[in-house]
């Protein structure tokens, strides 16, 4: 019996920001002051709050402290664990007065919080498949394995009203009912983790902080579909969730809950990993089998849907990291618990990153039907430096933005799509006054250009095409007609192109239209970007108030486009500035905008 | 998305030969495992030039057209070497709104090379990269295996000299 556990966060986002290091000291400075015996250090998967990382808590108290470095170890050795006096200017404080959290889930940013799918991320071990087991772990599969039908399983599921949390929305059960139904001598079940949506980054933290959770789900999976062999397709960007997963894998195969005869049902299930390569084509889904098979991964048109036709042409079900995740949930707790959360047609939970212009960046678990308000302002802390905030961009580069105007929407897959938004695989970025929407649909544009396999050409051509007009825009060469020409040829995209990445490639520019228009009228009419962001239409400019005459940005500036004499105020020559900003860098006295 | 193929002769060493003959030996039963190969002879390799393509395309008895198809498809397939500091930027959404872009432009221009060339000396590469799944720390960029969170381009002097002395 450990008397204390101190548990350190070991996600990406931690780990980044140097928690290996302080896991090592704190391991060298316990066994220092001999108390080896009496506290037990884990490493843990990601408690959300990655802003404030690296996270460190120790239990009984719970005690949350956060942004430690290697060198604020010893102190909290020598005073908390030795002493039992909380180091305070390291506990995470929160609220205008800043008063102290007292425990993880009093904190504003959990509070209002509901983890199915992260339940165990930050909590347990997760190369330890004992602190799964503990959890209630693998006890859904025995449930399954030795007490329910195929059928009863996918009943359950269908009963719950989960629906695929990878962006599509799509009924979970009746998906698995369509490959039961179909008979083959083989049937797959694959694991999209292939979380290519820049800016989203829940499944990794599932992979890696429950990566149990995943394999118990797809074997489930296997059992109510009639599949006996699975694959994960894992991002390679990903390296920590694939050795957690191949570390799973193993300690689920000597303790028989993978493998021949699971249970002692008779039921044989094998998994295996295989890395992508860095395409964004590849999480959808036909373009991931073909990739699982050793190809380019091009999309194949549908139908046959893979529940027929899928890997190696077999008939497969496949669903993404966080769908699976709420799986062993809902078949220990019943359909009914899981589908008195959430609203009428979107049930549960979802994940969403929250990121850009907030303060606490990382991952949230909130119940479907929670506004975008309580989000951002109660969970996210709201946008630092007293900036406005402008937008929230969702879905990423197939989603849209959700404006200010509707900032007390109820987030669910229905409400969403009613405002030509999307829920998507659950990015958040939040977008503050000083981002330029038309930039904004640019930055989504040129990732899809960029990502587009090639196949079809509407996405290939048309993508190509949509990125000049706006390219054309942002430099101040648009017109009016070029707006028009930019959403009708967005439709055509939509309507014409063979897989989901064509199909929504021009979604960000479609709802920064729709909420933003005004901000595209200016580019083109007054040749103003408004959020000041766009460089062509840019020009720096000398405050004479400020400006000591220090001389600093003229020797700097690497076309000589600024004149003046010592200690009198400079100017800016616009004709012969670049823009390339190295004046403002290097001003002492902020006298330089852009305006 | 264009590659830029690299123009510096291949000197692959007997060694990394052998290595590689002994992962397509392990994997020619199954051909849906070429990419498990490739991915594991550009780690021997550090890129997968025009000579282990065709190691890989005879041992795997894949067509050759197949390999290159595939080598040119995936982002993470490299036909140049990168330098010796393998510099990736983030310009995922979390850390482009935070200013990522401005990062990336500042450290091209300091060592006079686009994103996806070498510097000459062979020290430095720079390629931009979508989301490292760090948005927490945004912007991000990666140089190897080191990690550098919440960055201003002001800062770009002082982390790139570091790997300069």
């Amino acid at each position: 019996m450990y008397r204390a556990h101190v548990l350190v966060c070991g996600g990406t986002g931690c780990t980044s920001s140097n928690s290996l290091e302080i896991i090592k000291a704190l391991e060298s400075s316990i066994a220092e002051a001999g108390l080896a015996e009496e506290i037990k250090v884990i490493k843990t998967g990601c408690f959300g709050l990655c802003a404030l990382g690296p996270i460190m808590i120790v239990y009984p108290e719970g005690c949350f402290y956060c942004q430690v470095k290697p060198e604020d170890v010893q102190e909290i050795v020598d005073e908390h664990l030795l002493k039992g006096r909380p180091v305070k200017r390291l506990i995470y404080k929160e609220g205008s007065n800043l008063e102290m959290a007292k425990s993880l889930n009093n904190t504003d940013f959990y509070k209002k919080q509901h983890r199915i799918a992260l339940r165990n991320c930050g909590v347990i071990d997760p190369e330890n498949i004992n602190e799964y087991i503990a959890m209630d772990g693998y006890q859904a599969l025995a449930k399954c394995l030795t007490e329910m039908t195929p059928a009863d399983v996918i009943k359950v599921v269908k009963d719950s009203g989960l629906r695929g949390r990878g962006g599509g929305g799509f009924p979970t059960g009746l998906k698995w009912e369509f490959t039961a139904k179909n008979q083959a001598d083989q049937k797959y079940v694959v694991c999209n983790a292939d979380e290519g949506d820049p800016g989203a980054f829940m499944d990794r933290s599932v992979l890696e902080g429950d990566p149990h959770a995943i394999i118990e789900a797809m074997t489930i999976c296997g059992y109510a579909t009639g599949a006996t062999e699975g694959y994960i397709y894992v991002r390679a960007e990903y390296p920590i969730a694939v050795k957690r997963l191949e570390i799973a894998i193993g300690q689920a195969k000597e303790l028989g809950l993978l493998g021949k005869n699971i249970f002692d049902s008779g039921f044989d299930f094998d998994l295996h990993i295989r890395l992508g390569a860095g395409a964004f084509v590849c999480g959808e889904e036909t373009a991931l089998m073909t990739s699982i098979e050793g190809n380019r991964g091009e999309p194949r048109p549908r139908p046959p849907y893979p529940a027929v036709k899928g890997l190696f042409g077999k008939p497969t079900t496949e669903n993404n990291v966080e769908t699976f995740a709420n799986i062993p949930q809902i078949l220990l707790h019943g359909a009914e618990h899981f589908a008195s959360m959430g609203t009428e047609r979107s049930k549960g939970t979802k994940v969403f990153a929250l990121g850009g212009k907030i303060k606490n960046t990382g991952l949230v678990e909130i119940p479907m039907g929670t506004t975008l308000r309580e989000v951002i302002e109660d969970i996210g802390g709201g946008i630092p430096g007293g900036k406005k905030f402008k937008a929230a961009q969702t879905g990423g580069p197939s989603g849209g933005c959700i404006p200010a105007s509707l900032i007390d929407t109820e987030i669910d897959y229905d409400n969403l799509t009613a405002i030509g938004c999307m829920m998507g695989s659950g990015g958040l970025i939040v977008m503050d006054e000083d981002n330029c929407m038309v930039d904004i649909a640019k930055f989504f544009l040129d990732f899809t250009v960029d990502e587009s396999c090639g196949k079809c050409s509407p996405c290939r051509i048309g993508t190509k095409r949509m990125m000049e007009l706006l390219e054309k825009i942002t430099s101040g060469k648009g017109t009016l007609e070029d707006i028009d020409k930019l959403e009708e040829l967005a439709y055509y995209i939509k309507q014409n192109s063979l897989c989901g990445l064509g199909q929504t490639a021009p979604n960000p520019v479609l709802a920064t239209l729709k909420f933003f228009r005004e901000e595209y009228i200016a580019h083109v009419v007054d040749k103003k970007c408004p959020a000041g962001v766009c460089k062509a239409l840019l020009n720096y400019v000398i405050d004479p108030d400020k400006c000591r005459g220090c001389t600093m940005c003229a020797k700097v500036c690497p076309a000589g486009a600024i004149s003046g004499t010592v200690k009198n105020p400079h100017t800016i020559d616009t004709s012969l500035c670049l823009k390339c900003g190295a004046c403002m860098e290097k001003c002492k006295f902020n006298a330089i905008s852009k305006k | 998305m264009v590659k830029k193929i690299s123009k510096i002769p291949f000197n692959g060493t007997p060694e990394q030969e052998a290595r590689l003959k002994e992962v397509i030996n392990e994997s020619k039963h199954d051909k849906s495992l070429l990419m498990h190969v490739m991915q594991q002879a550009q780690l021997i390799y550090g890129y997968l030039p025009f000579e282990v393509q065709v190691m890989i395309a005879e041992g795997m008895d894949i067509p050759l057209e197949k390999v290159y198809g595939v080598s040119t498809f995936y982002a993470q397939f490299a036909l140049s070497p990168s330098g010796k500091y393998s510099i990736s930027v983030c310009l995922g959404t979390a850390c482009y709104v935070k200013g990522s872009q401005d990062v990336l432009n500042k450290i091209c221009e300091k060592l006079g090379i686009e994103p996806g060339e070498c510097t000459p000396d062979g020290l430095f590469s720079i390629e931009a990269c979508r989301c490292i799944g760090a948005c927490g720390l945004a912007p991000v960029m990666m140089i190897n295996d080191d990690v550098y969170g919440r960055l201003d381009a002001s800062q770009v002097d002082g982390i790139l000299d570091k790997y300069m002395a």
